[in-house]
């Protein structure tokens, strides 16, 4: 088992890589369509939509971020203070992005004029851009060897190239149409059948773009990254990417016959699978054409505790976790007005009981 | 010779500038983000209080009090996190000498704090939007695993800050002579000998500053005439909380001085100005003017009495202490004082609090109480602990990993100092904001409205019966 460790905790790594780019993905991409959602008339509706659905869980989705930071610095030191030191620029932009993002988004929640509201709305949704764009470009670095495991790498070619372009595109693209295709629903579900229609184009619209940008970035990764272009295009990696193609084409089909419900799930195949695909195609390099993962990985015991760590958290998380999306689902967390307080109705039992008593 | 020293100097200057940025970008995070930690570890249990009373009794004044804080705990908490996101991005980008030698030993810590906060912040979210979908006592309990996280998390960082004043979980003798981390042993990292004395000093203070500090925002309204039930449960119940709080927080922080002495004595030196090695009297007032202490007022033997009841037990000097491990004196001494100071300022304010209430039943609201003491309380405890840490902080100087690694081959070789001027700017402009909004929500509370965003312009005229039934047209009206 000691031997496979390494490899274990990658695996868990990567699994919270895929639901950051998932939950904080389609977080992120709905602040894309909230900020081409057009004027204050125009866009009033897609913006509460947006606000409504993604109020309860953003905060918890965000988490995963932390979660892969730490497994990185923990489980491999090196690498992580070798990324750090030479991509430092996107990732202090990331940062700005993630702060401008958290704080506007709670304070236009809480605004009480629409001046306001509008100033910090268009603060949350640029920085939802700014942010998968570098960290797209950050990760587009990584993946092409343009880190360094000693000393420091370009500070600027390193995350201004071809691939770190492609990430950055992608990144933001994925997320868009991730968000798309769950507001469509969120819209659908709450009988708000004009707003499903402008979030279903929508879908259709990113889902086309961002499959043409993943067809030229085969391309542009043949030539700039070819460690991963190579292993990404044969054996395994050829499978991810096909059923990735797959899972794309089944959700424009299932967005096509309004299929709502059922468009999320190949949604959510089509983003996993290729991100799978990339790490399958950058396996065994922590930091691609410098360091593979037995050479980076930390010492036995802090793997093992990372493992207790992730054992923990499935034991303390994954229950609440699958409550809140589930009562998010189904609008059980929605501040809908047509509907009363549940505390008010204690109250007025309580009430009703003293004054019989 | 002489061309040389021309050519490196300007080099070496830079090298220190960027020190300097970097030290004061942490501080400048770190100090803003242990504000919002405060609130985010102690403000759920006070809300907990009011919504429970509000069930219990049937009192619809604590509920909707339990509700608009929990407004207020949502645009804290979201602020809190992203301040705490940066921390986690700054450790790697400002310390890879910290990260990459000690990513593994100190790393399990962050990774526990972060299932707390996972669990925080699904819990909050849970517990801000189910108002309505959620059964009373449901939505009420998931208050408590929000505290709990809080409690929690706070040990786990507080791990990791023990650990950087008393290093563990590895072969320090052989990282000393080569570099290499060897025997790495993570709990013994995580349990390491400072965790339980500064977590039992830093908890009770997070209950400080959220019981003074709410207290203080209710009292000033108080004071501007709002005076009905809602205000003066505001102030009663966390103002209890404090209260509770502050007389464990002196106690531990006694823990905590005699640790510094056993384990850190270069920082107890600073702490109480003790220049040569022998018995210690208790200093009041002095600081350090070239080389010497002056204005210095001491009480013969106190020192050592209280940290080995005897009058003439030996304590470690600055003299024992080398130049370049000898941290910042005044500084060190500064903060120290001011922590104890404004420390047995609130205990005494709990104490006539305490005793008032014990005479009459009652927490005393007269206007001279309100005016003075409950509004101060508030920033006093957000000084103390400002205070606290920069003593800890500061005191541990030149170490980031107290006798392991110097902060200066700890830092990045990037230049970072051009960030420190974006980093005032955010935070200026993330503190300014939060403080805008939340002053536009009480505004609109206080004028009895209760607040939905606007996210379009008002219909212009809607006639009469003719009701706007779209999404959007509901926001609108709400």
């Amino acid at each position: 088992m000691s031997e496979q460790l390494p490899e274990i905790v990658v695996s868990i790594l990567w699994a919270g890589v895929l639901a950051y780019a998932i939950f904080g993905g389609a977080d992120f991409g709905s602040g894309f369509w909230d900020l081409t959602a057009g004027g204050d008339r125009a866009g009033a509706a897609p913006r509460a939509r947006i606000d409504r659905s993604i109020g309860p869980v953003w905060e918890a989705n965000h988490v995963w971020l932390i979660f892969v930071l730490v497994f990185l610095w923990t489980g491999f030191p090196e690498p992580f203070a070798a990324i750090a030191r030479t991509l430092y620029l996107p990732l202090i932009a990331a940062a700005t992005g993630i702060v401008f993002r958290g704080g506007a988004f709670a304070f236009r929640k809480s605004s009480t004029t629409l001046g306001e509201a509008r100033f910090f709305g268009a603060l949350f949704a640029s920085s939802s851009v700014i942010t998968p764009l570098f960290l797209g470009a950050a990760v587009g670095g990584i993946a092409s060897g343009r880190v360094p495991l000693e000393g420091t790498g370009h500070l600027w070619t390193s995350w201004i190239n071809p691939t770190s372009a492609l990430g950055g595109v992608l990144a933001v693209g994925t997320c868009a149409f991730l968000a798309a295709v769950f507001l469509t629903r969120d819209s659908d579900r709450d009988g708000e059948a004009e707003l499903a229609e402008w979030f279903r184009r929508r879908a259709l619209a990113s889902g086309v773009v961002v499959g043409a940008v993943a067809l030229v970035g085969i391309a542009v990764l043949e030539t700039d990254a070819p460690t991963l272009a190579d292993t990404l295009l044969e054996g395994r990696g050829l499978v991810l990417v096909s059923l990735s193609a797959l899972s794309g084409g089944a959700t424009m089909w299932a967005l096509a016959r309004r299929s709502f419900t059922v468009a999320r799930l190949p949604a959510v195949a089509a983003v996993s699978t290729i991100i799978i695909g990339w790490g399958v195609a950058q396996y065994p390099w922590v930091l691609v054409d410098e360091i593979d993962i037995d050479a980076a990985a930390a010492s036995d015991p802090t793997l093992w505790g990372l493992l207790i760590a992730f054992g923990g958290a499935a034991v303390l998380v994954i229950a609440p976790l699958a409550w809140m999306l589930r009562l998010s689902d189904t609008g059980a967390l929605s501040e809908s007005a047509d509907r009363p307080d549940s505390s008010s109705a204690v109250l007025e039992r309580l009430r009703s009981e003293s004054t019989r008593g | 010779m002489l061309p040389v020293a021309a050519l490196t100097a300007p080099v070496l200057a830079a090298a220190e500038t960027d020190l300097l940025a970097a030290r004061w970008m942490m501080a400048l995070s770190l100090g803003f983000h242990i504000v919002l930690a405060c609130l985010g570890v102690a403000l759920p249990t006070i809300i907990w209080i009011v919504h429970r009373r509000g069930l219990r009794n049937a009192d619809h004044d604590a509920l909707l009090l339990a509700r608009r804080l929990g407004k207020v705990a949502a645009v804290l908490f979201a602020v809190g996190a992203v301040s705490g996101t940066v921390l986690s991005f700054l450790m790697g980008l400002l310390w890879p000498g910290l990260m990459g030698d000690f990513g593994d030993v100190i790393g399990l810590a962050f990774a526990f704090e972060g299932i707390f906060f996972f669990l925080e912040a699904i819990f909050l979210g849970i517990y801000l939007y189910g108002w309505k979908g959620l059964p009373a006592r449901i939505h009420l309990a998931t208050l408590i695993p929000i505290g709990l996280s809080g409690v929690f998390g706070t040990l786990c960082i507080l791990a990791v800050n023990g650990w950087m004043n008393t290093p563990a979980g590895f072969d320090i003798d052989t990282y000393l002579a080569t570099g290499e981390v060897t025997d790495v042993d993570p709990w013994a990292a995580f349990f390491n000998e400072s965790l339980w004395p500064q977590f039992a000093h830093m908890l009770p203070a997070t209950y400080v500053v959220a019981g003074f500090g709410t207290a203080s925002i209710f009292a000033i309204g108080w004071l501007r005439g709002r005076r009905d039930r809602l205000h003066r449960l505001g102030i009663v119940i966390p103002l209890v909380v404090g209260c509770i709080a502050i007389p464990i927080q002196v106690i531990t922080g006694d823990i905590v001085a005699r640790h510094v002495a056993d384990t850190q004595p270069a920082k107890f030196a600073a702490m109480e100005i003790h220049e040569e090695t022998g018995p210690a009297g208790l200093a009041l007032f002095g600081f350090e003017s070239g080389g010497e202490i002056r204005a210095k007022v001491e009480i013969p033997g106190l020192t050592s009495l209280i940290l080995d009841f005897d009058p003439d037990a030996t304590v470690t000097g600055l003299d024992a202490i080398p130049d370049d491990e000898t941290p910042p004196v005044n500084v060190v001494r500064f903060s120290f004082q001011l922590m104890i100071g404004l420390g047995v300022a609130m205990l005494a304010a709990a104490a006539w609090v305490g005793w008032r209430w014990w005479r009459t039943r009652e927490i005393p609201l007269g206007d001279g109480f309100v005016r003075w003491v409950v509004v101060a309380l508030g920033p006093a405890s957000v000084l103390a602990v400002w205070a606290g840490w920069t003593t800890t902080e500061v005191g541990r100087q030149p170490w980031i990993a107290n006798g392991v690694l110097r902060v200066s081959d700890a830092v990045t070789d990037n230049t970072v100092a051009p960030f420190l001027a974006g980093l005032i700017v955010v935070y200026v402009g993330l503190g300014a904001s939060a403080w805008f909004v939340l002053r536009r929500l009480a505004a609109r509370w206080n004028a009895g409205e209760e607040v939905a965003t606007p996210y379009g312009p008002r219909p212009a005229a809607t006639p009469a019966g003719d009701v706007d039934t779209s999404p959007a047209g509901r926001e609108r009206v709400r």
